[in-house]
């Protein structure tokens, strides 16, 4: 079984449209995990049917009960997070600040204050028009732990494909270098780095590839967009070669993506022509890349 | 609040690449031509805003966390630092306490409860800040190290050096990261105003919709500003009617405006359409303000 992620630093260059148009193309060998659960999008592609779904639970969040507490403010002195505030002559938690790191609760002298766990979201395992199987998630608004719930959908993936005896884990993974990048990383065996040619998208590309160097892992890249300018393209490719980054492929800048994002369907699925060939061509040139 | 100055306005989104740095960077350009402003890149994992100015910085300095580092000459092995860690990020192995910095969320428990002072807290590089001027225009940029984890210190503690250094300022622009988790909730939680920027599209409008509920639970005024208007459907519009979400301005799918962003060029000043958007933008913001301190 292998595991494919696909990242790509900077947001909005395809990542999402490309990964599911893979889904579609590796059919009922590929297990999907929509890791990017901040802003998740594979949902609104792969028709899931929500088959399971399970809360999830992770840290913790402190709460006072208002009755005991004698308002001696200990707790909010220690707070690094500023989550502790007096209002109307109460101390009162604010949960989008609060980390959960338990320091009030132990200070506390009348023993008023608890820490209970905290729902940081939603994961889902669903059956999806590939024929195949996708893990999902749902993060609740403004929770912390995203790298967890990560961690959360890509081993229910591993577990599903293992028990199923799949061929391909499709990791749809989040935007940026942080907490939720490194954890969909974690015992990838290939990354598919989606870029497209501009200041921005070389930029984040180097620091993302810089990222997946520090991993070990074996890495494409598809230029997406990538007549929008000559110049950048070429510098790109310069930097794969330089960097030992296998250049997949280009995709030209075509609005069949957003056509096709606006009737839920993949672009393989929208486009029978020359997008389609491209993309088969990639999924072809990865799973070689993959099984080496 | 009320008197705070500058005015705050974050551009965010729950989607990447709608366009917020450059509505950011465009938008700090175009208010920069009459009076100064201040930029303020929050993406610090990717930070793209200054790839649209040049100029040398005027002060750098390192960004910190604090972590506690291990005394073992005062430790008396009592066990009280890894229990209190909710993070896992001390632990006993033997007679060695190991700290593990990307696990810790500086909360100081296990630095301030030790009852010998065994484990004191000691800054840890994990970015670069850097503070640059061009006539008008202050920009403020931090860069998370790569293989850091944590955005929420840097991004704080950006804010707070834009917030000491630029007093004097009317309106200060943040770039804020994507998503709707953590670092948005950091790079928004205290600005006076938030602009969403989306495209009308299934994904643009979905993670809208989640961008929305964020700011409804951080309590935020805050506006749509649509992008790449005339691709995919209307389904955006009609949401922010249903919603009753201002939408302050329709900038036109346009390929000149991906191609001049591509080159690290500023739109508005190219495309007549781009500049009346700002406009547009800018008024809404400026009535806003205005409206809050009366």
């Amino acid at each position: 079984m292998k595991e494919i992620v696909v990242i790509s630093g900077k947001g909005g260059t395809g990542k999402t449209s490309i990964t599911a148009s893979f889904a579609i193309l590796g059919g009922g060998d590929v297990v999907v995990a929509d890791c990017d659960v901040d802003a998740a999008d594979m949902h609104l592609l792969m028709q899931p049917d929500y088959d399971y779904s399970e809360d999830f639970y992770s840290g913790e969040i402190a709460y006072i009960d208002q009755n005991k507490c004698t308002h001696c403010g200990k707790c909010a002195r220690v707070c690094r997070f500023d989550a502790i505030s007096l209002n109307n002559k109460q101390y009162i938690i604010d949960p989008l600040s609060c980390e959960g790191c338990g320091y009030c609760a132990r200070i506390c002298p009348t023993e008023t204050i608890i820490n209970k766990e905290r729902l940081a979201g939603k994961w889902f395992i669903s059956n999806i028009k590939s024929g195949s199987i996708m893990v999902h998630a749902r993060l609740s608004i403004g929770a912390d732990n995203s790298g967890k719930l990560v961690a959360k959908v890509k081993n229910e993936a591993k577990d599903i494909a293992f028990e199923e005896r799949k061929g391909f884990i499709l990791v749809d993974g989040s935007p940026g270098i942080g907490c939720p990048v490194v954890s969909s990383l974690s015992g990838a065996s290939f990354v598919v780095l989606v870029t497209e040619p501009s200041v921005s998208g070389l930029h984040d590309l180097k620091r993302v590839s810089k990222l997946v160097k520090k991993f070990n892992i074996k890495a494409g890249c598809i230029i997406n967009k990538a007549d929008i300018n000559a110049a950048k393209c070429a510098e790109i490719m310069e930097f794969l070669k330089d960097e030992d980054i296998t250049h997949l492929t280009n995709l030209p800048y075509d609005e069949n993506f957003t056509k096709a994002m606006t009737q839920g369907l993949t672009i393989v699925e929208y486009d029978k022509g020359e997008l389609r060939e491209i993309l088969a061509e990639s999924w072809r040139k990865i799973k070689q890349l993959v099984t080496n | 609040m009320t008197n705070s100055k500058p005015f705050k306005i974050a551009i965010a989104s729950g989607k990447g690449g709608t366009g917020k740095t450059t509505l950011s960077t465009n938008l700090a350009a175009f208010i920069a031509e009459q009076e100064e402003v201040v930029l303020v890149d929050l993406d610090v994992e990717e930070p793209n805003s200054g790839l649209f100015f040049t100029g040398e910085p005027v002060h750098e300095e390192d960004n910190f966390k604090m972590i506690p580092h291990w005394d073992e000459s005062r430790c008396t092995f009592c066990g009280i630092c890894h229990k209190v860690c909710n993070y896992h990020a001390v632990i006993q192995l033997g007679l060695t306490i190991l700290v593990f910095p990307e696990l810790c969320h500086s909360c100081y428990a296990c630095s301030e409860l030790c009852p010998t002072d065994a484990l004191p807290m000691v800054p840890k590089k994990t970015g670069t800040l850097k503070d640059y001027q061009t006539d008008n225009l202050h920009f403020i940029e931090s860069r998370l190290d790569i293989g850091e984890e944590q955005a929420v210190p840097a991004i704080s503690k950006t804010k707070k050096y834009s917030a000491g250094k630029y007093d004097n300022v009317h309106i200060a622009i943040f770039d804020s990261p994507p998503g709707n988790s953590c670092p948005v909730i950091e790079a928004t939680k205290d600005v006076d105003f938030v602009i969403l920027i989306t495209e009308p599209t299934p994904f643009g409008l979905h993670d809208l919709t989640l961008a929305v509920e964020t700011m409804r639970a951080l309590g935020k005024p805050f506006g749509v500003v649509v992008n790449r208007y005339g691709i995919g459907n209307d389904a955006v519009l009609q949401y922010c009617q249903r919603e009753h979400i201002p939408i302050l301005a329709k900038i036109p799918n346009n390929r000149k405006i991906a191609e001049l962003y591509s080159s690290g060029k500023l739109i508005y000043q190219e495309i007549s359409e781009v500049k009346a958007s700002l406009t547009d933008i800018l008024d809404f913001c400026m009535k806003t303000a205005e409206g809050e301190v009366e």
